[in-house]
């Protein structure tokens, strides 16, 4: 257990590091941020012993690190270094063999059976059993630091400091040195105290983070009270957007280039921007959209800029649609990774599109629609899919929140269902109205530039908009494609 | 623990090769000269005074007179200079981690030559100790000059950084070869005598002379070696040694007196004798690794081994005129060291 208690002091005169307290439990994983010269390394110097604290107490294992003497604590903690250069060609086994320095007593020290049996222990945990003869020269970046990462797990510690412990490594070392740290804290009870640079990193591996402000705590919590948008931009006086992880559930900070082109030129999605083949519906914007859609590539979450609804035969049929659809988009020319791809059995000549306008905001809106598969959702029946298809695509001007993206989509739901009422077309196996059909696809994407947009419900103008259009094209487009 | 084995091996050859070269450089050391003695008589002569055993008849009284009172004194002075410079070179580049970082450095050795020169310039003889007035002056001068040292970098900077200690050595050093330079305008009879000793001899000291060595010797490298871990741990630099449980400011203090005390009691008998301390512990590292715990007694035995050799050929190359050692050391360490930099380059 390390704990501090109104912890201050630095480098003599003008105290660096004012009032910090916290302690960190064993097994625990603790991150030290803050912009550079917020303190971050004086505080983790001051933690390892190499800098006085001028008041408060800094306690390992209760007992105050003053009175350890250096081979006591070197016993309890050990550090990390950031990556530098040797002078000297030391074997790795001599560099890890270091570690053993603090459990061994006397002028004539012998090397017992239990530093070997530690030396092996930790060589094989970091993996370098393999080079233990070579020189640290000779090793990369990423294999050196697993060394002194052995040299220090060597030292059987408690509590291990790192600063800044991923600093010049490439991605794979920086993600294998933190997941091997938090194996450590997990099976072993180890203590990591740790600074970090990367809040994205600090926030995937730390239990607990601290966030430095001119020496002073600014904030001390989990990740996700302490990685605020407000918070980080006030200490870090830059702008940033926060965002959940993908896959783990820690929030993760993104940066906003203040130089970006898309403010450069105002840019209007409309009607000139449409290509209606008889093989495909092709839309390309000049910049890249943000886009909320389902469809059979691109789907998701993204951001695209060429928007394909693609003709396929009534009979198609592939046992991977997604990757006959990304040789279709190659074949034509399209980038599959910033496209969205559709497909639909309907005649393409039909296609409904309108343009629509409301106080500042602009929706272009395209549709096309085939019925003969139109089914009731409310009552879900199984089926064999036959060909028909509603793909909807809306492209707002304006700047929407991850909110209105989701409004735009249940908006847009909401009014096909009501053209289908209106053109009283039913589920062919419950004989109820339909509200669709079993394999619609939907797209919002907006320029993210002009107005902003917060909501988009059915009451707001861009609701409206929405609405309005989606109601009027699916109508026109399934007239259209009844009239064959 | 094969590795452990492996290891073993490798020092056990690298003392078995360092060894020999010593004893081979020593005898053929003493057995080479104007008069040559055969090594047998080397080995019986050296026999009997080690153990106290009557020397035997065959062995003709000039060579024995040759050995014990001129030759062997010689070559051992020149072991002691050598394995006293080797070994403060090797602590003093690993502490300052710096492989091309020599004992001199400190301005340790201009401090015994003022003091030496100053000797030889004032003609100072204090009776009760006559002819050591020289090498003792110089050891006081040497010691005096570490303390200033020490003191300056530490009033300079407390936790005396490596950096401050070089730079320290480097005003000492200048200031005090600012002295030497004066002393050397200012004369004018002492001038081949100043000169001979700044160019560093180990001829006609005499047994005396390894009597004011050897305990110095015995204490620094003690020290050195009691320090041979902590150097391992401070060679990765201070705060990592410190990290590592060492007392970095009480072992640095201890290595940089002991290095010192070998060094100013070195040059105090022998003059600046150059590059041994260098171009040695570089060579031993090279060629054994640079752990400490085996380079430093490696460079003992080695920086011995090699001194003897050099002083050998500078008596015997243009006999019977004497080179100054130092001369040798240097146009024989140049040309190796550049070898060995051009080799160590080229691989990597």
């Amino acid at each position: 257990m390390l704990k501090l208690e109104n912890v201050s002091g630095g480098y003599g005169g003008e105290p660096v590091i004012q009032d910090i307290s916290f302690s960190v439990a064993q097994g625990n994983f603790f991150g030290i941020l803050g912009p550079n010269g917020s303190g971050k390394t004086t505080l983790l110097k001051m933690i390892s012993g190499l800098i006085p604290n001028s008041s408060g107490s800094i306690q390992l294992n209760n007992r105050n690190i003053d009175l350890f003497s250096r081979k006591a604590l070197a016993q309890k903690m050990a550090v990390l270094p950031q990556l530098t250069a040797h002078a000297f060609s030391y074997t790795v086994r001599e560099t890890v063999a270091l570690g053993r320095y603090a459990h061994h007593e006397g002028f004539f020290q012998t090397w017992t059976s239990d530093d070997e049996r530690v030396l092996q222990t930790v060589m094989e945990q970091t993996n370098i059993t393999g080079f233990q003869h070579q020189t640290i020269q000779e090793l990369s970046g990423g294999e050196q630091q697993r060394v002194f990462l052995a040299q220090a797990l060597a030292q059987e510690p408690d509590l291990l400091l790192l600063d800044e412990p991923t600093n010049h490594l490439d991605l794979a070392y920086q993600k294998d040195l933190l997941d091997l740290l938090k194996k450590g804290t997990k099976h072993d009870g180890l203590i990591v105290v740790s600074i970090f640079h990367d809040l994205n990193l600090a926030s995937l591996y730390c239990d607990r983070l601290l966030l430095l402000e001119k020496g002073k705590e600014r904030a001390i919590h989990s990740p996700d009270g302490v990685l605020k948008e407000h918070l980080i931009q006030d200490v870090y006086k830059t702008n940033v957007r926060k965002y959940p992880h993908p896959v783990v559930a820690k929030p993760q900070m993104h940066l906003l280039p203040d130089a970006l082109e898309m403010h450069n030129k105002p840019i209007k999605i409309d009607s000139s921007m449409l290509s209606v083949k008889t093989d495909r519906i092709a839309l390309t914007s000049p910049i890249p959209l943000r886009t909320l859609s389902s469809g059979v590539c691109g789907a998701g979450i993204g951001w695209n800029n060429q928007f394909v609804n693609r003709h396929v035969p009534d009979d198609y049929y592939c046992a991977d649609p997604a990757d006959e659809m990304q040789a279709y988009l190659e074949t034509n020319g399209f980038d599959v990774s910033r496209t969205v791809g559709m497909m639909t059995a309907v005649d393409l000549k039909n296609v409904a599109h309108s343009h629509s306008e409301n106080k500042g905001v602009s929706l272009f809106t395209v549709v096309t629609a085939g019925t003969e598969n139109a089914t009731d959702s409310a009552r879900p029946v199984a089926q064999t899919l036959a060909q028909g298809t509603i793909n909807i695509w809306l492209f707002v001007n304006g700047c929407l929140t991850d909110q209105a993206f989701i409004q735009a989509i249940m908006t847009a739901t909401e009014a096909k269902a009501q053209a289908l009422k209106e053109l009283d077309i039913h589920d062919k196996w419950t004989g109820t109205i339909a509200t669709g059909t079993s394999t619609d696809s939907i797209l919002v994407a907006a320029t993210q530039q002009g107005r902003s947009v917060p909501y988009a419900g059915a009451a707001t103008e861009l609701g409206q908009l929405i609405g309005q259009s989606v109601f009027t094209e699916t109508k026109k487009a399934i007239i259209n494609d009844q009239g064959k | 623990m094969s590795t452990l084995n492996f290891l073993k091996n490798k020092y056990l050859t690298a003392y078995a090769l360092a060894v020999a070269f010593l004893l081979a450089s020593m005898l053929t050391a003493i057995s080479v000269g104007s008069v040559s003695v055969p090594v047998s008589d080397i080995v019986k002569i050296i026999g009997a005074h080690v153990f106290r055993l009557p020397i035997a008849d065959q062995v003709e009284t000039t060579n024995v007179n040759i050995v014990s009172q001129i030759r062997l004194p010689r070559v051992l002075l020149a072991g002691f200079v050598g394995a006293s410079l080797a070994i403060a070179g090797a602590a003093f580049q690993g502490l300052l981690r710096n492989p091309l970082a020599d004992p001199y450095i400190l301005g340790v050795s201009s401090g015994a030559s003022v003091g030496a020169v100053a000797t030889l310039f004032l003609n100072i003889s204090i009776p009760f100790l006559g002819l050591y007035t020289l090498p003792v002056f110089s050891i006081a001068a040497a010691l005096l000059t570490i303390l200033l040292v020490l003191f300056f970098a530490r009033r300079v900077d407390r936790t005396m950084r490596v950096e401050t200690i070089i730079l320290t050595g480097i005003i000492f050093s200048s200031f005090l070869g600012a002295f030497i330079s004066l002393i050397i305008a200012l004369t004018s009879d002492q001038l081949q005598q100043i000169m001979g000793w700044l160019l560093g001899s180990v001829s006609m000291r005499g047994w005396n002379y390894i009597g004011i060595i050897v305990p110095f010797f015995v204490i620094g490298s003690l020290l050195l070696l009691m320090n041979a871990r902590e150097l391992n741990a401070m060679s990765f630099g201070e705060e990592r040694a410190q990290h590592l449980g060492v007392d970095v400011e009480k072992r640095k203090l201890m290595v940089l007196v002991a290095g010192s005390i070998l060094t100013g009691a070195a040059v105090a008998v022998s003059g600046a004798i150059g590059f041994v301390g260098l171009v040695i512990p570089h060579l031993a590292r090279r060629l054994w690794g640079p752990d400490h715990v085996h380079l430093l007694p490696l460079s003992i035995l080695t920086g011995a081994g090699f001194l003897m050799l050099t002083d050998l050929v500078s008596r015997t190359i243009i006999s019977p005129q004497i080179l100054p050692i130092g001369v040798i050391t240097a146009l024989i360490g140049a040309p190796v060291f550049a070898l060995i930099l051009m080799k160590q380059r080229r691989r990597s």
